[in-house]
């Protein structure tokens, strides 16, 4: 069921795997890149558009972690998925409704993606981008991507 | 309706005589009823590649081009394929009568037949409100009255506002695919008078590849504006949804937001109002959902909109006597529903603290088009009562029932103090299979919930308090409540309780990819697993409720309402409010 010790968590569950000295030396290293929350990415939501947190801004091609619930995916065998804030229950390409909440963040995964069970909550790891951009295969719209990401499940 | 006679017997005679496993497609589809008029784009699909020479299009054995005044074009490999189609893009029959339409590839000759019908020179209804209570079942209806009205001694002690309206009649709402529709192809039927397939609006579903090049049939909104009303939609959903979406959308994907905000911009509509802001805003603005650049929001105002992202603004724009188009914005998603709204402000209520409710929309609505002496065409969408029937969240779909109402009371008010000249039609798109079988009573004995429902006389009433003043009782979660059931449902937990934290999520895909119950309501107490009756995985999946296939209640009043009777296909809706309008004159073909 948990897939992601295949996918791109692999590499650091293989590190906090091998001995419990490597991962107590590894741990500061590896959590030093600083915990985003999605209520903390947006300074204002409003009707007329979101306004990035200055934290967001001054945090552009740096290395985050940001904790949510994989989308269903649009395309399977792929890199890319949808990190939401709550579990998405309605496959939003399945149905004819677009509904994707406007808080959604793009994940570019280092490796091709196993799902993991959408209602179980992830952490992702990886150089934020911000800014709009379409992806090329999916013509998918979004303001905020995590890329070359690692994720695991977290409790 | 009685008009469907003729064609009936051309159509039985086509389907037993004429009708190869290779014949060509024509559309409009046979036996359809098209207003004097309107436009319309001819296509025929042939099955195979024909040659230009070959390809033969007559209308009651005239050629098509001197009928139409243009000729079809040939698509010699439609989308690259080995097929040949004909189109006639915006055709159009001003004199009402039988028309067949035979399209012959030298060996092959397929007929179709189609009933051009012209309306009263003049019109019986100045204005035309139609109400779509999206997915409004007939078990909602029940349970609104229940809960905003009560019993006393056996009978009720009040009607809704729906209740008290003298024609009604059964809507048939299959489409050209399927026994089932949705709310695109539904919705589409009352706009246009034709039957198309799921997810399509404003056309027919033929095989082209790209959603926006199906022939297209014309909406209300561009025939009503071409004869001088002005024109609404209001809705609490986004306002690109389905419903409001058929006032004006041509595509075979009802998905197709940008596009769709683009087309409520051409079709120069009046007044939108509802959620789905991001695609209005261009692709640089975070939160936007366009692949463009284009703001849509200026487009609108520098079109002469008022814009309005909250209640009071609304109301600013629409009690200045200079606003005659108002486009209205919300919420980003879908505007929160009655029960959020007023009681439990879940939902996105904290986010956007001053939502209008439909019925603030409606009355704004009307303030706007009205301003238009020579009256309007208004759709008011209660959208969320089939959002939260596909949650299984039984209160918020009754709420938003209770509000649907309190709709229509306040347009019978408007229409009866303003000339009595406006046709009030009530409906929904389709169906949920929703029942009212009895109550659950916490006061019963034991444990286990589900011998806490009670049936027959053990059901009694249930024991909400007294409605406010609008119809809505100001707790949901009474000691006895209503039991509303599903009768189709992915794997859930049934909790035997409204949702008071929030709209209910029954089902969630896990990494396979099939639907499982979602346990973030496994450990309310009393919660039953119920192993859905649904298929739970592949493209089809449902993680949630779905429509059903049974009629829906179609209620009347006022000038032209009259013609509302008995069972009508749910496409005859159009003819009704077409008539009542005049908006296919005899003589007078229509200028521009």
């Amino acid at each position: 069921m948990f897939a992601a010790t295949q996918t791109g968590g692999s590499r650091r569950r293989f590190l906090l795997g091998l001995t419990a000295s490597l991962v107590l030396l590894a741990s500061p290293l590896l959590h030093a890149s600083e915990l985003l929350t999605f209520d903390g990415l947006y300074k204002s939501n409003t009707v007329l558009g979101l306004k990035f947190a200055d934290r967001t801004l001054a945090l552009k091609g740096q290395t985050v972690r940001l904790r949510g619930y994989m989308a269903p995916p649009l395309k399977p065998e792929s890199k890319f998925f949808v990190l939401t804030r709550e579990p998405v229950a309605i496959c939003p390409f399945c149905s004819s409704d677009a509904e994707w909440p406007v808080d959604i963040v793009v994940i570019y995964a280092s490796k091709t993606v196993l799902p993991t069970n959408f209602s179980e909550r992830i952490e992702v790891e990886g150089a934020l981008e911000v800014g709009s951009f379409i992806d090329p295969a999916t013509g998918f719209v979004s303001q905020l991507r995590i890329r070359d990401a690692v994720f695991h499940k977290i409790n | 309706m009685r008009f469907a006679l003729a064609p009936l017997a051309a159509a039985l005679c086509a389907a037993a005589f004429t009708l190869p496993a290779t014949a060509q497609t024509i559309f409009p589809l046979n036996r359809a009823e098209i207003l004097a008029g309107s436009h319309f784009d001819l296509k025929v699909e042939f099955p195979g590649l024909v040659d230009a020479s070959a390809a033969k299009l007559s209308v009651n054995g005239k050629d098509a081009a001197t009928v139409f005044g243009k000729r079809a074009e040939l698509i010699a490999r439609e989308d690259g394929k080995d097929v040949s189609s004909l189109i006639l893009r915006g055709a159009r029959i001003t004199k009402p009568g039988s028309y067949t339409v035979t399209a012959s590839d030298g060996t092959n000759t397929r007929s179709v037949t189609w009933n051009v019908y012209a309306t009263p020179a003049k019109a019986a209804a100045k204005n035309v409100i139609l109400f779509i209570g999206d997915g409004f079942s007939i078990a909602h209806r029940t349970a609104a009255r229940m809960l905003s009205k009560g019993y006393e001694d056996g009978k009720l002690k009040g009607k809704l506002a729906m209740d008290e309206m003298p024609y009604m009649a059964l809507l048939t709402t299959q489409g050209t695919d399927s026994i089932i529709t949705d709310s695109a192809n539904a919705a589409h039927a009352y706009t246009t008078g034709h039957k198309s397939c799921v997810n399509a609006l404003g056309v027919y579903c033929s095989r082209a590849a790209a959603s926006l090049d199906h022939p297209k049939v014309e909406t209300l909104t561009e025939i009503a504006k071409r004869s001088g009303l002005s024109v609404g939609a209001v809705t609490n959903s986004e306002v690109e949804d389905a419903t409001p979406a058929s006032m004006v959308a041509h595509t075979r994907r009802r998905s197709d937001y940008n596009d769709i905000v683009k087309m409520f911009y051409d079709s120069k509509i009046d007044v939108i109002m509802g959620g789905g802001s991001p695609n209005f805003l261009p692709k640089s603005t975070p939160g936007s959902k366009r692949t463009d650049d284009v703001d849509y929001i200026e487009q609108f105002k520098g079109a002469g909109y008022a814009f309005a992202t909250t209640k009071a603004e609304m109301n600013t724009a629409a009690a200045d006597s200079k606003t005659t188009k108002l486009l209205g914005l919300y919420n980003t998603g879908n505007v929160d529903g009655a029960l959020d709204l007023k009681f439990l402000k879940k939902g996105s209520v904290s986010k956007f603290p001053d939502q209008p409710d439909v019925v603030e929309e409606m009355k704004a609505a009307i303030k706007v088009l009205s301003r238009n002496k020579k009256g309007f065409v208004l759709m008011v969408e209660s959208a969320r009562i089939d959002k939260y029937s596909h949650s299984m969240d039984p209160e918020r779909a009754i709420y938003d029932t209770i509000m649907l109402d309190d709709a229509v009371k306040a347009a019978q008010d408007w229409a009866k103090a303003n000339g009595n000249n406006t046709m009030i039609l009530v409906t929904a798109d389709h169906t949920h299979p929703v029942s009212i079988i009895g109550t659950v009573n916490d006061e019963a004995p034991g444990d286990d919930m589900r011998n806490k429902v009670g049936t027959y006389e053990d059901a009694g009433f249930p024991n909400y308090p007294a409605p406010d003043a609008d119809g809505y009782p100001n707790k949901v979660d009474v000691s006895r409540r209503v039991r509303m059931v599903f009768g189709a449902y992915p794997d859930y937990y049934d909790t035997f309780r409204p949702y008071l934290d929030g709209e209910n999520v029954p089902g969630i895909k896990n990494a396979e990819g099939i639907t499982v119950a979602n346990e973030a309501y496994k450990n309310v107490p009393g919660a039953v697993l119920r192993v859905g009756n649904l298929p739970n995985k592949g493209p089809r999946g449902a993680n949630q409720g779905i429509h059903s296939g049974d009629d829906v209640l179609l209620t009347a009043m006022g000038p032209g309402a009259n013609k509302v009777h008995g069972q009508m296909e749910n496409s005859d809706l159009f003819r009704v409010v077409a008539e009542a309008l005049a908006l296919g004159k005899p003589m007078a073909p229509a200028k521009k």
